[in-house]
Parts: structure tokens; C-alpha cells; sequence
């Protein structure tokens, strides 16, 4: 397994003024030092009362799939009865560090969003939705805002399975309400029926600390920032390869609109790059060298932010092993559960896994090609879907490697795996829980 | 032969072809659990069958009580048909098979309203199918002396028998069921998955 | 009488969909109802998205009435 450099912190201070904004100037947030920086948490004093700066601001969510936040807020804040309001840090994309980086480094700002969000939702359940092993470093903050009366409603902390789909919002539901992460199927949705039959607001964390800056500074100095139609800034995590070969990752975060090659020195000497993390999409690296972070841009070529995840094959890999690598992981952690992805996605990845090795057969790039389309939207989840279109792009990247693979030759010069994949793999009903 | 004897032979033949037909139902209902086909038939042959089959099966226990009801030999209330033993003459048999029939209606009502219900409700209503047919057999052959001995206590024991042979099936069915943790696994070891996977990791070409 | 008329032909309001993790895969839909339906390699149905025909309505209705799973419904858009 390749040695990640530790995800750096730290602005990356790309020519915008007032950069960094979520993550701190300095490492080592307390509660004091983020209260000296930033001010009291400004709570409006009712529900509803944030909502139209939220909507002035134009704030996206985060988490990928990028929904205007000021109406999940205000569709939960229409809603009758008890409301929750979840503050979702499940990453579950293994490729995606800046949720990590993000709670370990400025956990106060994600804590402020939370109960913002729930004060403009009318919410009286604020639940934290994490990963095991990152709720230590957040309960010790959690304490620290109980004992300073920073918080005013209690922050309830559930653990999320270290599974792919964990961050899906209806797995999110399930798990938060006891049982295990999977998806569920159908209407209502969760804004309207959630966590215990409640109304639920789902927010992805990075989407939380915006808001806690929006509250303080107010929209227009949001909007200072990104672009008209995509304003702000949003965290990303970039993978090169370092002079020694090694994957270099690093979190930082930019003004939407920053031009991708500024995000990625080594862009143009790449071979191709991935944009938006195990469910995004693969792009020639020269064609991705002259666009732009932004959704209107990445539209235009097939892509899309998605969480932020921007990776730079070099030259000397094999894209077609890297992209077998990633489809075995996605077919393994399906929920299994709907038939066609139980049975297109690993067949989608044995062939992909045929097409990286020497002289595939002559049908499996057109056997991946059709289990992709055959797979994609008939799942109760985004899952297949998102397979199929990093599979599909991956075979028009690297249709020129697919070409020198079928006369048994390969470019890469080093074996050596590019994308960061955990091990294991679900096996049993308690993996999901 | 008196009107009365004509009731009688009338209950008695209808009350075993009911039990053939629900021995019938119930065969047709695991085969369509386990999606079993009925050779040269199509599938919606074998949900039609079960579905038709159980309303006929109903028509004929109609009047199977009917005709024991309006029977003069021996006096047995209309209502016994649905209250258990709520009947004078024989009254552990017949209120089995009124317990029997209160469980079947459950199960049919359900299913003629079933898009309206809960699937997870209208499931549990039906697998009272278990608890029905053997009540329906008890009460067959307990009320019945044409059922305690000769050919027709020869097709009632192939009835028990076909019965527990299908459900035999059925659970080895589910037994042999992979559980959902374990599909995808399942599915890629199929295919070879995790050999074409290693190589292309190891990146061997030799 | 002509408006009824009018009504008995062309697209409908309703469409069929199907719940992904409750079908097993019977394929009687598609049995029932070869029009919209089709079953992939796997067994699983392949539903025409667009809506029902209203001529095609009452078919609709018996296979949604004949899944065994109660997999699938037919939904007013």
C-alpha cells in the first residue's frame, strides 16, 4: 500500500483575499482560539431567521451533491412535529481526506454550523454522524462547548460502519436509527420522513462551517469569493506523485472557479486526471489542465466536483490497473441488495480487472461497456450509477492503453498503486453496522 | 336417497375436494416462493393457479358448510363455519375447521387489498398458511369418518406427504440461500473476480 | 362521451416503478406485460420509463396486482 503523505492543512492560499476560511491560520484549535478568531456563535434567536442569508449566499452542499442548503433548511423548517438536523461526516469516499482534516483541524466551526442549521430548522436533535476512530478528538470539543455553554442543543454522536455507502443519506437514516447502513428505498424522503420517522436535515460538515461563517459575515462576503453561479470556496483533496513516486495528498481549499492546473502543479505532465473521487470521472490531463473548479465548467466535459477529489495519474501508471483496482473496491462494497448491481457491478469489475493484464479477450471491453449501461439506474442508490460512469470514462481515457494492452503491451513503468483503497472487505451483516 | 343424506354426501365430497384444492394452493405458493415453474407453463401461470385455485378452494368450503348447515340429520349453526366451536355436534372438529377458515379469509382479504398494505403485513398474514392446512387436515379427518380409513385416508396422507415434501423444499431453498452480507462475495467469486483482480494488481504479465 | 373517448388513447399520468431492493426477480411483470417490460441477463425487469399508455392501463394494473415480492407499483407522476 502506498504511504500517503499527512494530509497538510493549511489554506492553500491561492491568490484569493481572505483565504483560509474554514481551515485555521494556525494547527491546534481550542474552542478559545476559534472564539477569538471568528466571535460568538450568532444565533438569530428563531427558527427560520438564517435561511435567507443562507439563500443570498447561494450556498451548495458539500458533500457532493451539491443541493441548494438554504432549501433542505427550509423544507425541514416547514415540516411539523419533532425535527433532526444531522451533521453528516461520514466520508466514506476513500479518496476524500478534507471531512477528516476538517474535524481534526477546525471541529468548532463544523460544531457551530450544526446547531445553526438545527436553530433555522426548528430542529431538537442535533446528531454527528461519524466514522469510528474520529469521535474521540469531537467528543473532547463536544465537552468543551457543553462546559462553556457555547451549545444549545445537545450534539449526539453515531458511528458510521467504514463502509462506501455509509454517507448515503437514507444508509445514514438507518444506521443513526439503530440498524445498519444500508440504503433504503423510496418516497418520503428523508427531509420529510428520517431519523425516527422525523424530518431530517442532512448536512455534509463542510457544508457546516460555511454556514457558521455565513452567519458571521454574512453573504456578500461569501460571495467574495467562487463564482456568480457557484459562489464560495470549497475544500479539495489532490493526489500527485511526488518527485520520489510516492502519492502526495493533500487537502486544501480554494475558490470555486480556481483554474485546475493552479490546484495541481504537476497537471500537465500527468497522463490523466480524476475528477470528483471514486464515482467521478476520469479526463485526459491535458484537456483537464485548462479547466476550472467549477461545476458549470466540468459540466461541460462529463464531470463534476462531486466531493472534491482531484487525482493526477502520472504518466508512468497504468490507468486501466488503477481504475480495476477501484471498480473491484466499489463492486465489493455494494449493499447487495438490488439486483442488478449485485450481479453487474462484479462482473463490470472481472472484466475491468481482464482489461488491465495482457490480451483481454476480444468481448469484455464491450461486456463492460453494456453491464454499465445495464447497471445504471436501477438501484434504490446513486451506487451503480456512479460505477458505471467512472468505469465508462475510464475506458475512453484510456482507450489508448486498452489498444496497447490488446497487443500484450503495457506503458506504466511502475506497478506501484496511485489511489489510496482500504483493505477489507464487507463480509458479514455486523460490517454494515 | 333423503334430502338429508343428499346434503350429507354433498359436504363430504366438497370438503374433500377442498382439501385437495388447498393442498394445491399451498404447493403452488412455495414453488412461486422458491420461483419454481410449472413445466411448459408460464410464471404468471403459477401465480394465477395459486391465486384462482384458492378462490375456488374457498367456493367449494362455501358450500361444503352450506350444505352441512342445512343437513337436518344433525343440527350445526350457520355461524360455526367462522366461530370456533361454536357448534353443538362435534364441536372440536368443526371448530377447527372454523379456525382453519377464519385463517384462510385472513389471508385472502389481505391479498385482494394488498397493493393498499404493508408488505411486511401482508407477508406475516400469509404465512398463517402454515398454521391453516394443518388445522384443515386435523379437522378433515377428525369430523370425517370417510377419511379415518380406506382410499380416502390413503389421500389424505398423500396430501401430508406432498405438503411436507414442498415445504422441505422450501427450507432447503432458504437454507442454501446466500445472506445478503455475503452476495456480492458470493457473485464475484463467481466470476472469477478476485483471480483476475490479484493478477491485474500484481500486475503479472507473465 | 367524446372527451372519454379522447381519454381512452395516448400517454397516460401513471408510470410503473419498480422497488429495486424488494424484487427477487420473478419476471412475471414482464410476462404480463411484454410492452413495457423486459427482463436483463439476471432476471431483473427493465421498465419502459415513460408513462403508461392509457390503453396499456389495465395490464399495468394486473401485473402490479401479480408480483409476488409486491415489487412493483404504479405511480401517478
Amino acid at each position: 500500500m502506498t504511504t500517503m503523505a499527512e494530509p497538510a492543512a493549511g489554506g492553500a492560499a491561492r491568490q484569493a483575499a481572505g483565504l483560509p476560511r474554514l481551515l485555521p491560520t494556525a494547527p491546534g484549535q481550542d474552542l478559545r482560539a476559534h472564539l477569538a478568531r471568528h466571535g460568538p456563535v450568532p444565533y438569530r434567536g428563531g427558527a427560520g431567521l438564517l435561511i435567507p442569508d443562507v439563500r443570498a449566499a447561494g450556498l451548495t452542499g458539500r458533500g457532493g451533491a451539491a443541493f441548494p442548503t438554504h432549501r433542505k433548511l427550509a423544507i425541514v423548517a416547514a415540516a411539523r412535529g419533532r425535527k433532526v438536523v444531522v451533521g453528516n461526516g461520514a466520508e466514506s469516499e476513500p479518496a476524500s481526506r478534507k471531512d477528516a482534516v476538517l474535524l481534526r483541524d477546525a471541529p468548532h466551526l463544523v460544531l457551530d454550523g450544526l446547531q445553526l442549521a438545527a436553530e433555522a430548522a426548528g430542529a431538537a436533535e442535533a446528531v454527528l454522524y461519524l466514522h469510528r476512530g474520529e469521535h474521540r478528538a469531537l467528543l473532547r470539543a463536544l465537552a468543551e462547548r457543553h462546559a462553556a455553554g457555547v451549545d444549545r442543543l445537545p450534539v449526539a454522536v453515531a458511528e458510521a460502519p467504514p463502509r462506501f455507502l455509509a454517507g448515503q443519506e437514507t444508509a445514514l437514516v438507518s444506521r443513526i436509527g439503530g440498524g445498519p447502513a444500508l440504503p433504503t428505498f423510496g418516497l418520503p424522503r428523508v427531509s420529510q420522513r428520517g431519523v425516527a420517522g422525523a424530518p431530517t436535515c442532512v448536512q455534509n460538515v463542510e457544508t457546516l462551517a460555511h454556514l457558521a461563517l455565513i452567519a458571521r459575515y454574512g453573504p456578500r462576503w461569501f460571495r467574495a469569493a467562487g463564482t456568480a453561479a457557484e459562489p464560495g470556496t470549497m475544500l479539495t483533496t489532490t493526489y500527485e506523485a511526488a518527485a520520489d513516486g510516492e502519492t502526495r495528498c493533500l487537502v486544501a481549499e480554494a475558490p470555486i472557479g480556481t483554474p485546475l492546473a493552479d490546484l495541481l502543479p504537476g497537471l500537465a505532465g500527468a497522463q490523466a486526471l480524476l475528477v470528483g473521487g471514486f464515482h467521478g470521472t476520469w479526463l485526459p490531463a491535458h484537456r483537464a489542465a485548462a479547466l476550472t473548479l467549477d461545476n458549470e465548467t466540468l459540466g461541460r466535459h462529463g464531470a463534476a466536483l462531486g466531493a472534491g477529489v482531484l487525482a493526477a495519474l502520472p504518466d508512468d501508471r497504468c490507468g486501466l490497473t488503477e481504475a480495476a483496482r477501484v471498480t473491484w473496491y466499489l463492486a465489493a462494497e455494494s449493499a447487495g441488495q438490488c439486483g442488478p448491481c449485485l450481479n453487474g457491478l462484479p462482473r463490470i469489475a472481472a472484466a475491468m480487472a481482464e482489461l488491465a493484464g495482457p490480451r483481454p479477450r476480444g468481448n469484455t471491453r464491450r461486456d463492460a461497456e453494456r453491464w454499465a449501461g445495464l447497471v445504471t439506474g436501477r438501484g434504490a442508490c446513486h451506487h451503480p450509477d456512479g460505477t458505471a460512469r467512472f468505469v465508462r470514462s475510464a475506458l475512453v481515457t484510456f482507450g489508448p492503453e486498452l489498444s496497447r494492452h490488446s497487443r500484450g503491451q503495457c506503458s506504466a513503468r511502475g506497478r506501484r498503486p496511485f489511489l489510496p483503497l482500504p483493505d477489507g472487505v464487507p463480509t458479514t451483516d455486523d460490517d454494515w453496522m | 336417497m333423503t334430502g338429508s343424506t343428499a346434503f350429507w354426501y354433498a359436504s363430504r365430497a366438497t370438503g374433500i375436494v377442498a382439501l385437495l384444492l388447498l393442498t394445491a394452493v399451498l404447493v403452488l405458493g412455495l414453488l412461486i416462493t422458491r420461483q419454481g415453474r410449472l413445466p411448459g407453463l408460464p410464471r404468471f401461470a403459477v401465480t394465477g393457479l395459486h391465486r384462482n385455485l384458492s378462490l375456488l378452494a374457498v367456493a367449494f368450503i362455501a358450500v361444503h358448510v352450506l350444505a352441512a348447515v342445512l343437513d337436518s340429520y344433525v343440527s350445526i349453526p350457520l355461524a360455526s363455519a367462522v366461530v370456533p366451536f361454536a357448534s353443538g355436534y362435534e364441536r372440536l372438529w368443526l371448530g377447527l375447521g372454523a379456525i382453519a377458515f377464519d385463517l384462510m379469509l385472513a389471508m385472502i382479504v389481505t391479498s385482494l387489498v394488498r397493493g393498499r398494505l404493508n408488505r411486511a403485513l401482508w407477508r406475516a398474514v400469509h404465512l398463517l398458511a402454515y398454521l391453516s392446512w394443518p388445522v384443515a387436515l386435523a379437522h378433515s379427518m377428525g369430523s370425517s369418518r370417510d377419511l379415518q380409513h380406506g382410499p380416502m385416508l390413503d389421500v389424505s396422507v398423500a396430501c401430508l406427504v406432498i405438503v411436507a415434501a414442498a415445504v422441505i423444499w422450501r427450507l432447503a431453498g432458504a437454507a442454501r440461500q446466500v445472506p445478503r452480507a455475503g452476495r456480492v462475495a458470493d457473485v464475484m467469486a463467481r466470476h472469477d473476480a478476485a483471480t483476475r483482480y490479484g493478477r491485474a494488481r500484481e500486475g503479472s504479465w507473465r | 362521451m367524446a372527451d372519454y373517448q379522447a381519454r381512452r388513447s395516448g400517454p397516460g399520468t401513471r408510470t410503473l416503478r419498480v422497488n429495486p431492493i424488494a424484487c427477487t426477480g420473478h419476471g412475471v411483470c414482464a410476462e404480463l406485460l411484454p410492452e413495457l417490460i423486459a427482463t436483463d441477463e439476471w432476471g431483473y425487469p427493465i421498465i419502459d420509463p415513460r408513462p403508461v399508455p392509457y390503453a396499456l392501463e389495465p395490464e399495468a394494473r394486473r401485473a402490479v396486482a401479480a408480483c409476488p415480492a409486491l415489487a412493483l407499483r404504479l405511480v401517478r407522476e
